[in-house]
């Protein structure tokens, strides 16, 4: 396998993750705007026919609810509205695409609430992707942080922390987090709310690369080299910084392949438990959790759409990884 | 060998014949002596098997222990009561007690069994069965969960026999729903049980892994198998009390299977597969799909309105200063205004919350009192009203400051509060993001907090630190009451602030005179007086904002005769003795 073939998928999860970020930018609505009127709205359709069949600028047509039926809607094409692209949104922002008032465009449907699923999945991608980006790093950090120090330090700082990181993995996670959230302030606004989701996965995840790093620190330190530091008279941090973190960079780069798609996942039970991000901030957990009902499923399939795209996430992170692995494997 | 056979046959056959004769001749005379209870619906046809399915396992098979939903939905089956609710029209009627008289004092209850009255097992059921039961129940060393329902301002009834189907009950003091006391108090057979009760045992009889026969009962069915985590089954009780106007004893079916079934989705499947016969719990999502089935296969279904399930949101009126709660003290200032809650109350589209959250299917509340409990409840005109101008002009009224596309209080602080919310509950998640939103509308930024729902009560009812909560609470019964916990200032179940030593606002303490003199007022109408004044007060005073009510839905097979779905729990069971299939050989 030629090195740029194996690089493709890493470079697929670059753009995939910026194409999320870029498009939370451009939502076409903000994610909490409820549009009453329209629960369960199906994907709006864009029309490039007039009603004559000519080719007309990108178009939709009125979407009328029927009164009888929850959820049920009929097209109104008598009634057509221009789509604008790079318009102004409602609450401020530029919006990719915009129906001009009174129509209403929503690409992938609306869920429960009248929210543009759309525009959610965008900006609960950023907060999935990211919360599971930055646990990842904090975890890592951590690990690195500890693992190094119990590894080269030895003694009680290592029986402490080694305990601490065993007790921590002996625990379910998913309990251990539910247990810390009901433990923390009450009143969060979601920013905290995303800060706090990405400090108690951290917390709850450093323990086993923590264990990885002290195993390599603990092999690492009686090589000859840092015996001859040591003998050099370099102390305890300057061996950790000179010597012994480099040789920890590709189990962390291994580690952050595994540990981002594991917290993006753990993001999304906690918010699919409804113990992630608080409303009115949207991640794909929330948005899936209306899937537990059939029904939702079997007769609004574009509720789906967080499920499909985290499992393209998630198979871009596995790609990202196996190449990783690859890379390990030639450089070793 | 066939001259042998042909010797023995005649014989087996005269035993049976003389056996069918000896049981027949011992229904007619237990007929002829017995004063069964004729019912009113439509008399059916005898035989057929029904499946119905519960949402998780009895954790008991004695009446004494049982606290959880499913074992009180089974043991509805096995055991009768004296005096019974009637479900469809929430009245009590006569059940094991034929007839009852009260005396002039309101103190005491003399009640007159049926005569012939039998367990499954045969034997007789007296007065001295019911006064065991009471006995054991009141025993406080027996500990039986049930028996603080039965205190009456602290002290409990006494229960004596006056012959061999007469008891008279001695209230400690007049006690206006007494009658109701005597619903799903199940009469238990002293002669199973009275051995295990003198050994200090009783509350370990019964468990599940009792032998069927072991199990002995009044009510309409029998304990026939138990499998563990998959099924219950219980057949005919040949010697229920109750028959139709043909004279056919009930129930008509003869078997019932009820499946284990915790997942709600899974329910709703075998329900919909025609795999479970009834379904008393159907949400709004299920009701839909059910009623888009082709009319061939769609279950008969039916919208009862409005339950006794309700949808609260209140404030935490506790006394912050008191238990060091520092932000929260300073928001109490606007969060114990009367003025503000109206303004939040007013601000809440609860039409919106019912259309999309409940797909329709459920009704807003103006108070604690749902439509649905058609003894009780009091219509306030104009209310509940959605009106944001006004909650605007409300806000501005007490003056609240405006910068800025919010509002400020005295001290320069945001107007801002959280709703704590149970994270497993997905509607009341609705309901919160629902009212963030029409909040923000007017200017105030609510924040929703999800919650493991222990680590949400535990909060409510202990740490108290919260700002605001949405709860949903179930009435299991329509009169006023059992509601006392909740609306009493002592009460342990106020929980906006609960356990008051004496009543922290005049209101409350008006609600408190209200609610005991209607416990204690014999007449019907002066007690509907005082209870339609405490609605009124809830209504005004706001220490909770009641959201709505979620109707009862329920689905029944189309073959089924005589089903009376209730919005009283349970639901649909508790007619179950006279359903019956229409169509014959309906067996399962």
């Amino acid at each position: 396998m030629s090195r740029r073939a194996i690089s493709r998928p890493v470079l697929l999860l670059v753009v995939w993750h910026a194409a999320l970020a870029a498009g939370a930018w451009l939502a076409p609505h903000p994610g909490n705007r409820q549009y009453r009127e329209y629960p369960f709205a199906p994907p709006t359709r864009i029309r490039l026919l007039d009603a004559n069949r000519g080719l007309a600028w990108p178009h939709v047509c009125a979407l009328e609810p029927e009164p009888a039926r929850f959820g049920a809607y009929r097209e109104d094409c008598a009634r057509r509205f221009p789509v604008r692209f790079l318009a102004s949104r409602p609450g401020g922002g530029i919006a990719l695409m915009q129906a001009v008032a009174p129509g209403s465009l929503f690409l992938l449907g609306t869920d429960e609430l009248g929210r543009d699923v759309f525009s959610r999945l965008l900006l609960g991608g950023v907060l999935s992707l990211g919360c599971g980006l930055s646990a990842a790093c904090l975890a890592l950090a951590l690990a690195a942080w500890l693992g190094s120090l119990a590894g080269l330090l030895g003694g009680l700082a290592d029986a402490v922390i080694s305990r601490g990181a065993e007790v921590l993995m002996a625990l379910p996670i998913l309990y251990l987090l539910l247990a810390m959230r009901a433990a923390l302030p009450i009143q969060s606004p979601p920013l905290t709310g995303f800060l706090m989701a990405v400090c108690l996965i951290a917390l709850a995840g450093w323990a086993r690369p923590a264990r990885l790093v002290r195993g390599i620190v603990l092999s690492a330190r009686e090589r000859g080299y840092v015996l001859a530091a040591r003998g050099f008279g370099a102390g305890s941090f300057y061996l950790l910084r000179k010597h012994l973190l480099p040789e920890l960079r590709g189990v962390l780069h291994a580690q952050a392949a595994v540990l981002i798609p594991r917290f993006v996942i753990l993001e999304v039970t906690l918010s699919l438990l409804g113990l992630g991000v608080p409303e009115p901030a949207s991640s794909w957990g929330s948005m899936l959790a209306n899937l537990r009902q059939y029904d939702v499923l079997a007769t609004h399939p574009w509720m789906l759409a967080p499920a499909a795209a985290l499992t393209l996430s998630l198979a871009l992170f596995g790609h990202a990884g196996r190449w990783l692995e690859v890379e390990v494997q030639e450089k070793a | 060998m066939h001259r042998r056979i042909g010797k023995v046959a005649p014989s087996f056959r005269a035993r049976r014949v003389t056996g069918c004769l000896l049981l027949w001749s011992a229904c007619l005379s237990f007929a002829s002596e017995s004063e069964s209870l004729v019912v009113r619906t439509t008399p059916g046809k005898s035989g057929g098997d029904l499946v119905i399915a519960l949402r998780a396992e009895p954790k008991t098979l004695l009446p004494l222990s049982a606290v959880d939903a499913s074992s009180k939905e089974l043991l509805s089956l096995l055991h009768s009561d004296l005096i019974h609710i009637h479900r469809p029209s929430q009245q009590t009627a006569a059940a094991l007690a034929r007839e009852w008289q009260l005396s002039a004092d309101g103190l005491r209850y003399t009640l007159r069994l049926r005569r012939g009255l039998r367990f499954s097992d045969g034997h007789p059921l007296t007065a001295e069965d019911v006064a065991f039961t009471f006995r054991v129940l009141l025993d406080e060393q027996v500990k039986a969960p049930g028996r603080d329902l039965l205190r009456i301002r602290g002290r409990f009834p006494a229960v004596r026999t006056l012959g061999r189907e007469t008891v008279e009950v001695t209230l400690p003091a007049p006690y206006a729903p007494a009658e109701r006391l005597f619903d799903s108090i199940a009469i238990l057979p002293r002669h199973r049980l009275e051995a295990a009760y003198r050994e200090g045992k009783l509350l370990q009889s019964w468990a599940l892994n009792t032998s069927p026969e072991e199990i002995v009962g009044a009510g309409p069915f029998r304990l026939c198998e138990y499998v563990p985590g998959r099924r219950i089954v219980v057949e005919r009780n040949p010697f229920y009390w109750k028959r139709d106007s043909n004279g056919t004893a009930l129930p008509y079916l003869d078997k019932v299977t009820i499946l284990f079934l915790p997942d709600q989705e899974a329910e709703l499947f075998r329900f919909r597969a025609g795999e479970t016969h009834l379904h008393g719990r159907l949400t709004a999502r299920g009701f839909a799909a059910l009623e888009s089935l082709p009319a061939s296969r769609r279950p008969a279904l039916a919208d009862l309105g409005p339950g006794l399930e309700q949808h609260l949101l209140f404030f935490n009126q506790n006394d912050a200063a008191a238990k060091g709660l520092a932000a929260l003290e300073a928001k109490q200032a606007w969060l114990q205004d009367v003025r503000f809650r109206r303004a939040v109350s007013l601000a809440i589209d609860r039409t919106g919350i019912a259309r999309l959250v409940f797909q329709g299917k459920a009704s807003p509340l103006a108070h604690h009192v749902s439509p649905g409990n058609r003894l009780w409840h009091t219509a306030i005109e104009g209310l509940p009203k959605y009106a944001p101008d006004e909650a605007t002009r409300a806000l501005q009224a007490m003056g609240l400051r405006w910068k800025a596309d919010r509002w400020f209080d005295a001290t320069g602080a945001p107007v801002a509060f959280s709703i704590a919310v149970n994270a497993a509950n997905g509607e009341q998640r609705q309901m919160a993001a629902m009212i963030q939103e029409d909040l923000r509308e007017i200017g105030i930024d609510v924040s929703v907090v999800p919650l493991e729902f222990r680590s949400l009560i535990d909060r409510v009812m202990q740490t108290l630190d919260y700002e605001a909560a949405i709860l949903g609470l179930r009435d299991g019964d329509v009169d006023p009451v059992p509601q006392m916990p909740m609306l009493l200032s002592t009460g342990r179940m106020h929980f906006w602030r609960p356990n008051q030593q004496n009543a922290a606002t005049p209101w409350e303490a008006e609600i408190d005179r209200l609610m005991e003199l209607q416990a204690a007022e014999r007449d019907l109408r002066r007690r509907a007086a005082h209870y339609a004044e405490v609605q009124r007060i809830v209504a005004a005073e706001l220490p909770f904002l009641a959201l709505v009510s979620p109707h009862v839905l329920t689905g029944a097979h189309p073959d089924l005769g005589n089903v009376q779905p209730s919005v009283l729990a349970p639901y649909l069971l508790d007619g179950l003795d006279a359903v019956f299939w229409r169509r014959s050989g309906r067996t399962r």
